[in-house]
């Protein structure tokens, strides 16, 4: 597969790019919803929402897309970032004046700073659904590891929390260049979208960091 | 020439005796420098003291100096063509620094663009770029009749805008990625958007793109620095046009 990418055209490259970044833009969207349920005194809103994510066989079939498009989508970036940086052997010595939007130049970097949290959200999750890691909480729900619990146990910590809202804010700076770039890697420009366009992708970098961000605050006050 | 005053610069220029030598900037000052004259004006007096002192010149490209052969190519304070919207080096003037200004005189960075010579760079890999589609395949023969194939105002517009492209470089060089899409796309728009470029549009793209990677330019990441410093104005939605234009053609 790393072989099959390395010939891609880089077009063909960006249009995979743009392809998997719209599709985890929406599963951000599904997976905000059910963290939202959080915000519920009672437990069982979250922990029917988890176990029904646990369960079910569509989602299961989707949970492996969505492992490869995460994947890809992560492999691709690195790929594309490693020619650029050998695109351009000799750097110039005056810091270029030109204007650009300050979040479009550095994308790979807020990507690492998504693929971070990414990794610290599998260990604290995912890896116990899949009993790959012991709960610090032996709570359980339905059969199940007491999700809501666990949650609300690792966001009472501060230090969790200040680090969940950090990485989460560097969430917003990838997606702030990202639907706009998406739809121009797709061929999608035309003078008279555009606006809208742009307008739809910072409100998305600002309403869906913001809906993750308000969880963790949530249970520390 | 109401405004006119005497200016004093220190350069520090690119110097790098030829591809293979290891560069490095080199000082210079220079005075009375008339704020009316033109950039390449300025290492004209530069190079004509240099010669006087028995030195080298500073080697850079330029030809036309009137803003259409994009032959001139400086990287000059942190952009290139210099300090000024929409324009050439050629096109640049003194009026547009400030008196006492320390200038970085640097060619394009691009691994496709080695340097030749100090500021000279060799631009042939856009040639070769256009040598795998920039052109439509016409048999000889009778020269056909200019309004036979009709073409609406709008499509013709933006072909033209396109077409506006002088293969400068200032994309390549502005682009953190040191990628050539604004170029590409310009040329592939420039057919693609006319019935007589139809034809051999799917191949065009496909040959284009195919070379542009091959040369090693790097890729768009969709920052839109080409479009702010390109001379011509050449809008990033060709960009867009030569992406679906590629899908197209791949799909298709």
């Amino acid at each position: 597969m790393n072989l099959l990418i390395v010939r891609m055209s880089s077009i063909a490259m960006k249009i995979w790019m743009s392809l998997l970044g719209l599709f985890l833009m929406v599963f951000l969207l599904i997976h905000l919803s059910i963290n939202l349920c959080l915000l519920r005194a009672n437990p069982t809103w979250f922990n029917d929402a988890a176990y029904f994510m646990g369960t079910n066989y569509v989602i299961k079939v989707f949970e492996v897309v969505l492992f490869g498009g995460f994947i890809l989508h992560i492999l691709i970036g690195i790929i594309l970032q490693i020619y650029n940086w050998i695109a351009r052997p000799v750097r110039y010595k005056a810091t270029s004046k030109t204007y650009t939007p300050f979040l479009t130049k550095y994308m790979i970097y807020t990507g690492a700073v998504v693929l971070t949290f990414l990794v610290i959200h599998m260990f604290n999750f995912y890896f116990i659904k899949l009993d790959w890691v012991k709960s610090p909480i032996p709570a359980l729900a339905n059969g199940h590891p007491d999700f809501y619990t666990l949650a609300a146990w690792l966001f009472s910590k501060p230090l969790y929390s200040i680090t969940y809202i950090i990485l989460i804010s560097g969430l917003g700076f990838h997606l702030y260049h990202a639907f706009r770039a998406a739809l121009q890697s797709l061929g999608l420009n035309h003078t008279k979208y555009n606006c809208a366009i742009e307008i739809i992708g910072i409100i998305y970098s600002i309403v869906i960091p913001l809906g993750f961000i308000i969880i963790p605050i949530y249970f520390l006050i | 020439m109401t405004n006119h005053k005497n200016m004093k610069f220190t350069l520090k220029i690119w110097r790098q005796k030829d591809a293979k030598s290891k560069g490095k900037f080199v000082t210079y000052k220079i005075t009375d420098i008339s704020s009316e004259c033109s950039f390449l004006e300025m290492l004209d007096i530069l190079n004509e003291q240099l010669i006087n002192k028995n030195e080298e010149p500073v080697v850079f490209d330029h030809d036309c100096r009137e803003g259409i052969c994009g032959m001139c190519s400086l990287y000059i304070n942190g952009r290139p063509h210099g300090p000024d919207d929409a324009i050439t080096t050629c096109q640049l003037h003194m009026r547009k620094f400030r008196d006492g200004d320390t200038i970085v005189i640097e060619p394009w960075r691009a691994r496709p663009f080695p340097v030749i010579r100090d500021l000279m760079i060799d631009r042939s890999a856009f040639d070769k770029i256009i040598q795998e589609g920039g052109f439509i395949s016409v048999n000889t023969g009778g020269a056909a009749d200019a309004n036979s194939i009709l073409i609406s105002k709008l499509p013709a517009d933006l072909s033209m805008d396109a077409a506006a492209c002088i293969g400068c470089g200032a994309c390549v060089a502005t682009c953190k990625n040191a990628s050539a899409m604004l170029f590409v796309a310009a040329k592939v728009s420039h057919f693609a958007l006319l019935p007589q470029g139809r034809p051999e549009a799917k191949e065009r793209v496909r040959r284009m793109v195919a070379k542009m990677d091959e040369l090693g330019f790097g890729n768009c990441t969709n920052t839109f620095a080409c479009e702010v410093e390109c001379p011509k104005l050449i809008s990033v939605s060709n960009i867009a046009r030569m992406n679906r234009e590629f899908l197209c053609a791949k799909v298709g």
